[in-house]
């Protein structure tokens, strides 16, 4: 029985990608779609269409890839990491350095993509979310470039927890504006931002942060990712002279997951696992495993899993790290996991913090909690898969920010 | 049997004047103080009663709605509570909720028992007419109206589609914004209303950002209802107790009855 649905699913699979690079409504599956005031129709159908122009116009293209040469600093290397393989069943265990990036991850691909369609849209203005404040500093960097604008929404918790952050968006020259409604995180920032958006939407763009929210989005922020997975697929082929057996990234929102997991989409024999944040255990009901742990709803704007009580309200999540404590999940994701294309697994905050400790101490690599997540998961399918087998993880972003809370985790006096 | 909305709407017409339409979030302050509430409304003469249905996440809400909706939540709210204030309404109800909530209870269940507690139409802020199939087709069987909120920002084009798939009233938001009083009307909604008018024949009601009497007259000059909701919250967000809050409310309802039956211009 198990074979046959395998079989099927695979038939299924086999021309993904183009299949749903093509999908224009938004739709995966039963996933994604627009749930969104009436009022946003004009300016999703306004940023689907430019989104759909800048894919297939070569000006663009160049302008966006000369941006990521001079500025981003890609393509990002491969880092072969054979000390930290040692507690990853000797598997070769190949790191994708977005951390290198300018502003330190993977989230710069994004925000240049936008920032450029907001100009080129005529827009002056653009609002962002943040939880941990990677996007929010990404946000901001990319406005002092381009010349636009730029407010950041931010929980009044996050602000607390992530000051230098806060800092860093208004050395930019960013306004950071605390949310103190709701839970006071990542999700009531990003109902800010919409409210924003909503009064302000002639002008203004909301450079959303990861592959959720209403169509395109979902979409577009992936199109923006997938270099990452380009690039990786083509440096790992030249590496090894093969494809992987597994790649691996942490998923919130499922940014830096889907834009390295989507280019391999079609290569059947590579497993994409995505590791979500599991924080006190799934069990205790404090976490942020949207997937493992949640059940299909709507949330911000799409059909998705989502983190949710019997009566459909939002349930708040837990996590370690700042970028993985979201109680939704990307579409795109939701399909991958119901088709079985892609698997998903939860990584408590004590295995995240492990994996940050070991990559640190037997690379010299400081990882971000968020990424530390995905180094746990290889930890595991490394010794699940042995010593042949090749891992392909993102690292997609740097531990700096993270300095703080790990010195309190591992009780360093600061 | 609560009258129709189209009955509503009818008898206000044949009155030459347009429709009051008052909101209230379920279960704020309590279960019973939201029931005194809307039946403070309705005996001041608020031709239909709009009853929310709490939500962690109300985007289209501004932080008046925002605050009523957390206290109920905060006191427990659920969902049978939000058909008990129905079911104890006087005036025709409606009911309205962003979508996870009726995606969570599945439309059968949610209609069912709407229906059952007298529930005569639903607002759904959130769901787009490209979402809705599912939503039309079981409305339709359970003869509950579907009211879509169109805004200054929806095409021609667009508002011909949503006005299709309408049921009711069609609501249309003042101004591009989220709910909250306002001190000045914005000038897009006449002319919102006058582009609805040419693709529909459907009573239209005009929401967001009104407040006072002033302002009702104004709208009831060229729409056949008027929705005011943050502004009877802010009362009952101001009164130090559920009896004053319900006194005051029904002052400012019985103003504002008194606004939408002023001779039309």
């Amino acid at each position: 029985m198990r074979s046959v649905n395998l079989r099927n699913s695979r038939i299924e699979n086999r021309k993904y990608a183009m299949k749903m690079s093509e999908s224009i409504d938004g739709h995966f599956g039963r996933f994604g779609g627009r749930f969104v005031p009436e009022a946003l129709v004009g300016a999703l159908d306004e940023l689907a269409a430019a989104h759909q122009a800048a894919m297939h116009d070569p000006n663009f293209q160049m302008e966006l890839a000369e941006l990521h040469r001079t500025y981003t600093g890609r393509p990002s290397i491969i880092t072969d990491a054979p000390r930290f393989a040692a507690y990853a069943g000797n598997a070769r265990i190949l790191l994708k350095r977005e951390d290198l990036n300018h502003t330190g991850s993977h989230k710069i691909n994004n925000v240049l993509g936008q920032a450029l369609l907001t100009k080129k849209m005529g827009k002056k203005r653009i609002i962002a979310e943040t939880g941990a404040g990677q996007h929010g500093v990404a946000s901001a960097t990319a406005a002092a470039l381009l010349g636009l604008e730029c407010v950041v929404y931010m929980g009044e918790e996050d602000t607390k927890r992530q000051s230098l952050n806060v800092a860093r968006m208004k050395i930019l020259g960013a306004e950071v504006i605390p949310v103190t409604t709701g839970s006071k995180t990542l999700k009531d920032a990003i109902n800010e931002a919409m409210r924003d958006w909503v009064t302000n939407v002639a002008t203004t763009h909301y450079l959303l942060g990861t592959v959720a929210g209403p169509h395109p989005f979902p979409t577009m922020v992936r199109d923006f990712h997938r270099i990452i997975g380009v690039e990786a697929r083509a440096q790992v082929l030249e590496l090894t002279g093969r494809l992987p057996d597994a790649v691996l990234a942490c998923v919130g929102g499922g940014s830096n997951a889907i834009g390295i997991f989507h280019p391999f989409i079609d290569d059947l024999s590579v497993r994409l696992i995505g590791l979500e944040a599991g924080g006190r255990g799934v069990s205790t009901g404090e976490h942020a495993a949207t997937i493992v742990g949640g059940t299909p709803g709507v949330l911000h704007g799409a059909r998705t899993f989502v983190l949710q009580d019997e009566s459909g309200q939002t349930v708040e999540s837990h996590s370690i790290s700042a970028g993985l404590d979201y109680p939704g999940v990307g579409p795109e994701h939701a399909y991958l996991h119901e088709i079985g294309r892609a698997e998903y697994r939860a990584i408590t905050d004590d295995e995240a913090m492990e994996a940050f400790s070991l990559l640190s101490r037997t690379e010299g690599i400081i990882p971000a909690i968020e990424t530390a997540h995905a180094l746990a998961g290889a930890m595991q399918v490394g010794k699940e898969l042995g010593e042949k087998a090749i891992l392909l993880i993102n690292l997609s972003g740097r531990g700096d920010k993270d300095v703080q809370t790990a010195a309190q985790y591992f009780g360093i006096p600061l | 049997m609560p009258r129709t909305l189209t009955e509503v709407f009818a008898q206000a017409r044949q009155e030459n004047r347009s429709a009051l339409i008052g909101y209230m979030p379920a279960g704020f302050p309590s279960v019973k103080g939201s029931i005194e509430l809307v039946n403070a409304l309705a005996d001041a003469g608020v031709d239909i009663v709009e009853v929310g249905f709490p939500y962690s996440d109300p985007v289209m809400d501004g932080p008046v709605i925002q605050q009523a909706s957390q206290r109920a939540l905060d006191n427990g709210f659920t969902a049978s509570q939000l058909f008990d204030v129905i079911e104890k309404s006087k005036a025709s109800t409606v009911t309205m909720t962003y979508w996870n909530p009726i995606e969570r209870m599945g439309i059968e269940n949610f209609l069912t028992q709407l229906r059952a507690a007298g529930g005569v139409g639903v607002i759904t802020p959130d769901l787009t007419i490209d979402e809705s199939d599912e939503w039309i087709s079981q409305t339709s069987e359970m003869a509950i109206d579907r009211i879509y909120v169109v805004a200054p920002s929806t095409s021609d084009e667009r508002l011909k589609k949503v006005a299709n798939a309408t049921s009711g009233f069609i609501y249309a938001a003042s101004l591009m914004g989220v709910t909250g009083t306002r001190s000045a009307l914005s000038g897009s909604a006449r002319e919102l209303v006058s582009r609805v008018r040419k693709v529909t024949s459907l009573p239209i009601a005009v929401g967001l950002g009104v407040s006072n009497a002033e302002q009702a007259r104004e709208i009831a000059s060229f729409a056949d209802g008027v929705i005011v909701g943050s502004a009877f919250i802010k009362l009952v967000l101001e009164s130090p107790n559920e009896k004053e809050a319900v006194e005051k409310v029904r002052v400012l309802a019985a103003e504002l009855a008194q606004a939408v039956r002023q001779p039309r211009s």
